[in-house]
Formats: structure tokens, C-alpha cells, sequence
């Protein structure tokens, strides 16, 4: 059987994607932390997972967006461009469209709160909570916070415990870690 | 009975794109390419239209099938000699495709395979993913299904 060629293949994506037909367009994107899951629908950004292995995220991006989900890297440029001057210190904020129709309710208010979060400082899952007009729902947030959509890009990293203990991170403590090294808000 | 999800595009791109290029390639030879493309991209814009994933491949072949038809239109300019197109491959019944319209896409894709492009119940099998038994029969009943409806019209 004559297979189909890396151009060919290449080729038919890119198309797919310039003619819009996409519901989500995705690639892998490397980076200081590993590989990154990162997916772009028409209204812009709608997932950046530590967990790399595509057949999970396709099948959750089918989902929750719609069938038509294909790895096509062009739709993906401005967010690994910015990404990568991201890990390279030279961007404090992004500026990508972000795709939050699956958020609803506290939980959209709260990512909104998040995207305000200023890049090198840190806030508490409570002060969160309150701005998002629920001061007594810094568990809640938690929840939130682990189910983020697009870390990195709405820097759930920086959000930590009233005792400035860093609690938890859907990527890992590590990452957490090492996001915040990067933007100096950790000395050690 | 139970109905078969759809699969994410990627998934059903991944499972059909080599068996459809190599069907094109059967059909068309070195303008495989160009089809490839624009099968998959017909298939894309008609991907939220399914009700069920089942029969995917036979209608993602109907699809090939009928791209390929719309070539052989394209770059064969009326009133050539059949012969030509025989020493390419391609058979003079071409034309099979807009009668076939209506037909189940599994029938139509035998109709048009058997008859339109002249290949063996074994190849035809192959490009549907079911036994050559099935193949004759989605053949025979699409034949069936065409007499009929010629005689009511």
C-alpha cells in the first residue's frame, strides 16, 4: 500500500485550518517544563495540559468543542511564540484571545480574577475567592484552580495558601515552582 | 440498535488516510495528491452532519470515489477517446456517480467501484473493510435499489 507522504499529510492541515474548518486545532509545544497539549479553537486559546499524550486530550476536546479536531501547527504560532519568550524572560503578559465557553458562573469569575493576577506577584486562593464575590469559597477555588483550562497563560501558579505554603498545582508542585522562580517570586 | 459515536476528525484521519490514498492512487495515479486533499477537506465540512460513526469507510470512499470522478471530469475534456482513459486506468463508465446519489453510501461506493471503475469484488472488499461476500452484496442490492427506482420514475 503507497502510503500518505509527511508533505501530503503536512500539507492537508495546514489546509484544513486555513480554510476554518476546524473546531480545534492543536499541537505539542515544547518547553523548560516538557511538553506542553496546547489547542486554539476560533475564538482563541482553549487548552495548555502538562499531559502531553494527544488521545486523551483530542477525545476531551471533541467533546467539549466539537468533532473537528486536528493537529495543524500554524493556528498554534502566537501562543508557542509567546510562550517561549515567556520561558525566556523576555514577556511579563500575554496577549492570546482565550476560549472559557466551558467555565460558567463562579468558576468564569474566578478565572477572569486569575487573568489579573500581576506577573512576579502571588495572591491566596481566599483573596481570590473574594474577588470573584465569594469570600468564603477558597476551597472552591482550588477545585477551580486544578481544573484550569490554560495555565501559564491565566497563571493559576501564582495563586498559593494564606500560610504561603503553595498547596497544590495540576502540573505538579515542581512546575509550580519553577514558574514562580522564573518570575522571581520565589527567592529559594 | 446502539448508536456509534462519532470519532474526533483526528482519529478518523489517522484510521482512513492511508487506505483512501492508496485507493486514489488505483484510480487516479500521480494526481492522487490534489484528491487526497480535497477528499479529506469535503470530509471535514460534511463531518458535523453525521448522526453515527458507523460505515465511515465506506463514506469516506464515497467521497474519494466521487472526487476522483470530478477529476477525471476536470483534466478529461469531453468527446476524448475512451481508449485513452482505459490506458490510464480509468474506466469509461465514470459517469456513474451522479446516479448514484441516492443509493446508502455502502452500496453506492460498490455501485461506483464495481461498475464505474471496474475493480474486483477482493480490491473492493478491501476498500470498504468488509468481506467480499459483503461487497457483492452491497453491489447487488444497490443495483436492486437503482432498477427499481428507475422504473417508478
Amino acid at each position: 500500500m503507497t502510503n500518505v507522504s509527511p508533505q501530503l499529510d503536512t500539507r492537508f492541515r495546514a489546509a484544513a485550518a486555513e480554510e476554518g474548518l476546524l473546531d480545534v486545532a492543536y499541537d505539542v509545544v515544547e518547553s523548560p517544563l516538557g511538553e506542553l497539549f496546547v489547542g486554539v479553537s476560533d475564538r482563541g486559546l482553549c487548552v495548555i495540559s502538562y499531559e502531553a499524550d494527544p488521545d486523551l486530550q483530542v477525545e476531551r476536546l471533541a467533546r467539549g468543542f466539537g468533532s473537528r479536531v486536528l493537529r495543524s501547527p500554524r493556528p498554534i504560532d502566537p501562543a508557542r511564540r509567546q510562550l517561549d519568550e515567556y520561558f525566556a524572560g523576555k514577556r511579563k503578559r500575554f496577549d492570546l484571545d482565550v476560549d472559557l465557553r466551558l467555565a460558567r458562573d463562579f468558576g468564569r469569575a474566578v478565572l477572569d480574577e486569575l487573568g489579573r493576577v500581576p506577573f512576579g506577584e502571588v495572591t491566596t486562593y481566599g483573596a481570590l475567592a473574594a474577588k470573584a464575590g465569594k469570600p468564603k469559597a477558597a476551597r472552591a477555588v482550588g477545585t477551580i484552580m486544578n481544573r484550569n483550562p490554560v495555565p501559564i497563560v491565566l497563571p493559576c501558579h501564582r495563586v498559593v495558601g494564606a500560610n504561603g505554603s503553595l498547596v497544590g498545582y495540576a502540573g505538579g508542585l515542581e512546575r509550580k515552582q519553577t514558574l514562580l522562580r522564573l518570575e522571581g517570586a520565589l527567592l529559594a | 440498535m446502539e448508536p456509534v459515536r462519532i470519532p474526533p476528525f483526528e482519529t478518523f484521519y489517522a484510521e482512513h488516510k492511508d487506505p483512501v490514498f492508496a485507493h486514489l492512487r488505483r484510480l487516479l495515479g500521480s494526481s492522487a495528491e490534489d484528491a487526497f486533499q480535497e477528499t479529506f477537506l469535503r470530509a471535514l465540512r460534511a463531518y458535523p452532519e453525521l448522526r453515527h460513526g458507523r460505515h465511515l469507510r465506506a463514506w469516506v470512499f464515497t467521497i474519494a470515489t466521487r472526487v476522483a470522478i470530478d477529476e477525471t471530469r476536470r483534466t478529461r475534456p469531453r468527446g476524448e477517446l475512451p481508449e485513452v482513459a482505459v490506458e490510464d486506468g480509468l474506466p469509461p463508465h465514470a459517469e456513474l456517480g451522479p446516479l448514484t446519489d441516492e443509493l446508502p453510501p455502502k452500496e453506492r461506493a460498490a455501485v461506483v467501484l464495481r461498475y464505474g471503475f471496474d475493480l474486483p469484488y477482493d480490491e473492493i472488499a478491501a476498500a470498504l473493510g468488509s468481506s467480499e461476500a459483503a461487497a457483492r452484496q452491497a453491489a447487488s442490492s444497490g443495483v436492486r435499489r437503482l432498477r427499481e427506482r428507475s422504473q417508478e420514475s
